[in-house]
């Protein structure tokens, strides 16, 4: 089949096909530049505020799914196959509001009104799920929407008053099919290239063929670089269409998670086999971020203050990498070299990660320190997975996160811990040993005795979460 | 004057649908005109340093550019200060902060602004730096002198005191975060006129500066805001600079120039809420009451006055709270630091103030192990006696001690402390707490001069109405609590209203909407206009109804006497018939109120606005994180203008200041470089950090006993120091555990658990 070369879309219920338009144009500047569409607003550029929130539907077989993305990181190329849905588009066939919008504005649910096209697409975006919404979900799904002025209370009795459902979307999936029937898109704009392949086998082709190209899956982190650092992206491979890396399943004693699965769409497994690391990640960025974010990326950026390696790192979990037919399986640990640094070679990508299901009698903990919940950036993370025998440490394994130049396996409180009674004193032991084998930094997170100390402390939890009857650990959950 | 609808109810915020449906327009989605071209600020980059070039050539020659301005390009006075100089649009010669504005360049495209602008060459002569206050006091770097107030004798009453206590608390500052960065778009007219449309709390300085730095007549520059995208203080004085630079730059081109700063330019170009350290030495009774007060208050003003005379007054004039102190030395710094001008915040210094004698009242408890919200009652104002402020100023309208009971009650305050008291002997790792903080806000500009407004109503033939007036709309529903008014008074539906936008050329040399004063002042002069046109209205319908115009009352969308009525369309008619003006203009200045600065006595409040919060809080003292859980609140409007607007300034104020003490954090390299300058790195409260269990009332009083709009009472600010609470409970939790010596705002996850390391 021949190649496309522009993105194909809905816009509303009316097809596109820019011609002439970059394709890491943010979806944001193209709506309010080219579209004339100002319903959608600039508050921060960097997927955190909300502001620019706007619904993406995709076929899912008959049907379609949505999901609230913000659109100020959000590339125009990715918007191939997919229908983009504004704040302008959710207006009845009358003209008349949504109910979503006429909740918004009877209960009180804006002042300055500048978020508030934002929370009318996550809003719709939730109506659209067809979750059933109680507070704590109503709370999660709005947790990427920041608002000044209301505290919110008001918003969120919106989001639970009832109101009927919008009709089912029966037509669209197969238009927009249709409408993006033929190869893959292979876009060029002046000396930009995106490239979207859609095979496993083409998309390591494409990465051997031209070493210069940035893989891309959700490009939340790219698209910061763009919409942030006003850097100029020339040559691009999209993950996103690669159906084997958009894979989830359990196989072989292992959760198989593609490099390209969004965090969102990994929850149920997460929950269901890792509690604790599912709770972790629904604080990681916001549902809009969350939707279009992959652990794939998450691991492959090697921040030192990304939220999920060091749960993988106490989970032994292994990293398929792929360069061109080669596969290669590595311990996570290992493939952090250094500060924003990984073992990958030219041309090498993160096919999968493989994450040990739960075995009995291994306990696991993860926990996330930051200044606010929701949608920050770590101070610490911190994970532990121990087994035990007759009342000592048979196992375990940590991981951290925030302590080092990338994150990291506490090797020498491991080492101390094995074959010792798990006991007060021994755990006690460790903790200094914990100090002497990381050296934090200070920064505007946190500073550096904090770090210490808060490392110190979630070791201690553990002991304590493990221990017989203790009295409680842990707040009490998200209102 | 009593309140009838539609004033006193909850009408709907009058862009409420359209801000829902998107249909609302901000400055930055208007139609763009042809041959706009867009502005960037090029920002110093150390904190203090002599600059000895600054040159545009390379910048100049980028592609798209069309102008490219620094100091030496400014034809008029090149300085944005509000009330004092020292704030210069470029800076020349020398820079004082990192992010001072060096220079601006206009193109076609924002990116094109962006990459010229990097090209600019300056030259720095690199200078020691002062960033925070204790550097600040220890080198007596002031941008004002000390002020200080006394009232009493506060040394004798400290030294024969039984009990006595000293202590400090730091007071981070706060970003205003408004969700609409600054904006404005400047549009060349005929003349060399100037059009700006400027996302503005103060229309009238924006237009005064604009022709100040252009050289213009004050009448060949209009400045109009339909709403912002959110104020809270901060477009204040803050607008004013990106007006000027677009306004400069279109006078330059003689093209329309549009200036919208991205957020990160946004925080580290614009003043934030003041940081104070506050020191005090307090004498005390066994019961707790106060009996002689030492204050120190070091505030962080940055590099320029700004407004800082006036918020630093404000911190002074608060530093009561609730509390009478009858032998009280206030000595207030305003220190000069090399960190961009800090300026107005929703509660101006108030709200600094105020903490600092709450924590005092907090820490009296705690050394004499009571409850401090007993302590807080024992040293409440009195009503007839106990009841003058440290400026001499009575206290009339206090009701802080039943607002305080009955919250209390409703609150369940006396059980839950003791099922707090019994949740931490069974809890070892998590701990709760929980506080009762009152508040008392003084109401009315502490400059005098400042409380006065102006209004024009028009009636149009057939009967519908056009309002403006100087009050501009930043979120908080002023233009829908004016229209409520108008409506009220002509006794027309309030859909017949038509809010028109702040401009300067309908309504002239108007104050900022800021102090709160938005309702008190507007209101008041828009029903000034529209009580004139209804006595015309009554004098021509008059001999139709065969009345005397006195009998005439205006209601339901009609004129009626003795049974006869006429529609307000038709009385409208024959006014106009009878030749008499459908048109007024309407005035209003604030009665009573008079300050003498140099005495530090008089009455600068109108009245007082009161409430109170509980909050109950739970604390991880493995990792300091928190929770709220529950939070009830009463909030005293008066006779509310509109009870549903009246709670959304209350909830959102509360939560506001929660996010003061608690997330939100401020940091600045050693260089002087602030780190937190995106929503990535500055924490605002999300909707995670909001209780469930979140109980809001407004207070049931008599009304306003002074004589404001119906009796109502202004809400902007006093709401936002119901945070203190959360703070407090906080402090609470810690306290369960850990001796607390010092506990200082942002009481951040890392505060919380360094605090409980101190003395554990």
């Amino acid at each position: 089949m021949p190649d496309r070369d522009t993105p194909a879309f809905f816009l509303g219920d009316s097809p596109r096909r820019p011609g002439s338009v970059s394709p890491t144009t943010t979806v944001l500047e193209y709506l309010r530049s080219v579209e004339h569409r100002p319903g959608t607003k600039e508050g921060c550029a960097e997927g955190d505020c909300g502001a620019c929130t706007v619904v993406l539907g995709e076929p899912d077989g008959p049907r379609m799914r949505y999901r609230a993305v913000n659109a100020c990181v959000l590339f125009m190329a990715a918007l191939d196959g997919k229908q983009l849905l504004t704040v302008e588009d959710l207006a009845a066939a009358d003209g008349g509001p949504h109910p979503v919008q006429t909740a918004l504005a009877e209960h009180h649910g804006s002042q300055c009104g500048f978020c508030t096209p934002g929370f009318a697409m996550s809003l719709f975006a939730l109506d659209r799920s067809g979750a059933a919404v109680d507070r704590a979900e109503a709370v999660e799904a709005l947790a990427g929407n920041l608002c000044r002025c209301t505290g919110y209370r008001p918003i969120l009795d919106a989001a639970l008053a009832a109101r009927p459902p919008d009709p089912e979307d029966t037509a669209t999936a197969a238009r927009l099919r249709a409408l993006t029937a033929g190869g893959p898109l292979r876009m060029k704009y002046a000396e930009q290239a995106w490239h979207a392949p859609e095979t496993l086998t083409d998309l390591a082709a494409a990465l051997v063929a031209d070493t210069s190209a940035v893989p891309v899956a959700g490009g939340t982190d790219a698209g910061v670089w763009v919409s942030k650092q006003h850097r100029r992206l020339n040559a691009i491979v999209s993950m996103e269409k690669v159906q084997e890396l958009r894979a989830i399943e359990r196989r072989d004693g292992m959760l198989r998670i593609g490099a390209a699965v969004p965090y969102e769409d990994a929850l149920g497994e997460l929950d269901a086999l890792f509690p604790d690391l599912g709770a972790m990640v629904r604080r990681i960025g916001s549902r809009q971020i969350r939707e279009r974010g992959t652990i794939g990326a998450n691991i492959a950026n090697a921040s030192p203050i990304g939220d999920v390696p060091p749960a993988l790192i106490a989970l032994d979990a292994k990293l398929v990498l792929r360069r061109g037919a080669a596969q290669r399986t590595v311990p996570i640990e290992t493939f952090f070299a250094g500060y924003r640094r990984t073992i990958l070679t030219t041309g090498e990508f993160i096919e999968s990660v493989d994450i040990p299901l739960p075995k009995d009698g291994r306990v696991f903990r993860c926990h996330k320190v930051a200044k606010r919940f929701d949608q920050d950036i770590s101070a610490v993370c911190a994970a532990f997975s121990a087994a035990f025998a007759g009342g000592a440490v048979r196992d375990i394994r940590i991981g951290f996160g925030g302590m080092a130049a990338t994150p990291a396996r506490a090797h020498p409180v491991e080492n101390i811990l094995i074959g010792q009674p798990w006991t007060e004193a021994s755990v006690r032991a460790a903790m200094t040993v914990l100090d002497a084998t990381f050296v934090p930094i200070s920064d505007h997170r946190a500073r550096a005795a904090y770090r210490r100390l808060v490392a110190r402390n979630l070791l201690y939890k553990f002991f304590l979460e493990t221990a017989a009857s203790t009295p409680r650990t842990r707040l009490v959950p998200a209102p | 004057m009593t309140a009838r609808p539609p004033a006193g109810t909850s009408v709907a915020h009058d862009s409420g649908l359209k801000h829902a449906t998107g249909a609302a327009i901000y400055i930055d989605d208007m139609p763009e005109p042809p041959g706009l071209l867009h502005a960037f600020i090029g920002l110093s980059a150390h904190a203090h340093a002599k600059i000895a070039r600054v040159d545009l050539t390379a910048a100049r020659a980028m592609p798209g550019v069309a102008a490219a301005i620094a100091a030496v390009d400014v034809p008029g006075v090149n300085d944005v200060g509000p009330a004092l100089p020292g704030d210069p649009i470029f800076a020349d010669g020398l820079v004082e902060y990192w992010g001072q504005s060096l220079f601006a360049v206009a193109a076609g495209t924002i990116a094109e602004a962006r990459a010229a602008a990097a090209k600019a060459v300056v030259e720095y002569e690199v200078l020691p730096h002062i960033l925070t206050v204790d550097e600040a006091l220890v080198a007596e770097s002031y941008v004002l002198p000390a002020r200080t107030l006394v009232s009493g004798d506060p040394d004798a009453a400290l030294s024969a005191a039984p009990h006595r206590l000293s202590g400090r608390i730091d007071i981070g500052g706060q970003e205003h975060f408004y969700l609409e960065g600054q904006v404005a778009m400047a549009i060349p007219g005929e003349d060399g006129d100037m059009l700006v449309h400027s996302s503005t709390q103060h229309p009238t300085e924006v237009q005064h500066l604009v022709a100040r730095a252009l050289k213009l007549p004050d009448h060949a520059v209009t400045c109009e805001t339909r709403r912002m995208g959110g104020g809270f203080g901060g477009k204040e004085s803050q607008a004013s600079l990106p007006a000027i630079v677009a306004a400069l730059l279109a006078q330059k081109t003689g093209r329309p120039v549009k200036l919208r700063l991205d957020r990160d330019d946004d925080m580290v170009l614009t003043g934030k809420r003041h940081d104070f350290r506050i020191d005090y030495d307090v004498g005390f009774d066994a019961e707790g009451k106060i009996l002689g007060i030492d204050v120190m208050q070091a505030a962080r003003c940055g590099y320029s006055p700004d407004l800082s005379a006036a918020i630093c007054d404000r911190a002074v004039f608060h530093a009561d709270n609730c509390y009478y102190l009858e032998n009280v030395r206030i000595v207030s710094y305003r220190c000069k630091t090399n960190t961009v001008s800090n300026t107005a915040f929703r509660g101006f210094g108030g709200p600094q103030g105020m903490i600092g004698i709450e924590c005092v009242v907090d820490d009296i408890a705690r050394h004499l192990t009571l409850d401090p919200l007993e302590v807080r009652r024992r040293n409440f104002y009195g009503k007839e006696d106990r009841n003058l402020t440290p400026y001499h100023m009575k206290v009339t309208d206090n009701i802080a001690p039943e607002l305080t009971d009955t919250l209390a009650a409703r609150a369940d305050y006396t059980a839950r402390r003791a099922a707090v008291a019994a949740f931490n002997m069974e809890n070892p790792w998590i701990r709760r707490g929980i506080a009762l903080t009152p508040l008392k806000f003084g109401i009315s500009f502490t400059l005098t001069h400042m409380n006065q407004a102006g209004a024009l109503v028009h009636v149009y033939t057939d009967g519908s109405v056009m309002l403006n007036h100087g009050g501009t709309e930043m979120s908080q529903g002023l233009y829908t609590k004016v229209a409520q008014v108008v409506a009220a008074e002509f006794g027309i539906s309030i859909d017949r209203v038509k809010i028109t936008a702040t401009t300067t050329g309908k309504v002239p040399n108007t104050s900022p909407t800021a102090a709160s004063s938005g309702s008190d002042l507007n209101g008041m002069a828009a029903r000034d206009a529209a009580l004139a046109i209804r006595g015309r209205m009554a004098e021509a319908a008059a001999p139709i109804l065969g009345a005397v115009p006195e009998d005439i009352v205006f209601e339901n969308g009609a004129l009626r006497a003795g049974g006869k009525s006429i529609s307000f369309a038709d009385a409208a008619k024959a006014t106009h018939r009878a030749r008499l003006p459908l048109s007024a203009t309407g005035y209003y200045a604030t009665p009573e109120i008079h300050y003498d600065a140099a005495t530090g006595r008089g009455r600068p409040f109108f009245y007082f606005a009161y409430g109170a919060s509980v909050a109950e809080v739970e604390i991880d003292t493995l990792t300091g994180e928190y929770r709220l859980l529950r939070a009830d609140i009463l909030h005293d409007c008066g006779h509310s203008l509109n009870p549903a607007l009246d709670i959304g300034q209350i909830e959102g104020g509360f939560v506001q200041g929660m996010g003061w003490l608690t997330t939100e954090e401020l940091c600045w390299s050693a260089k002087g470089r602030l780190l937190t300058h995106a929503t990535s790195t500055y924490k605002i409260p999300a909707t995670g950090d909001i209780p469930a269990a979140f109980h809001v009332a407004l207070f049931e009083s008599g009304g306003n006993p002074a004589e404001t709009i119906y009796r109502s009472k202004a809400v902007g600010e006093p709401p936002l120091m119901l945070g203190m609470s959360v703070f407090f409970a906080l402090k609470d939790a810690v306290a369960s555990k850990a001796e607390v010596s010092r506990f200082d705002a942002p009481a951040t996850p890392e505060r919380v658990l360094m605090a409980l390391e101190a003395k554990s």
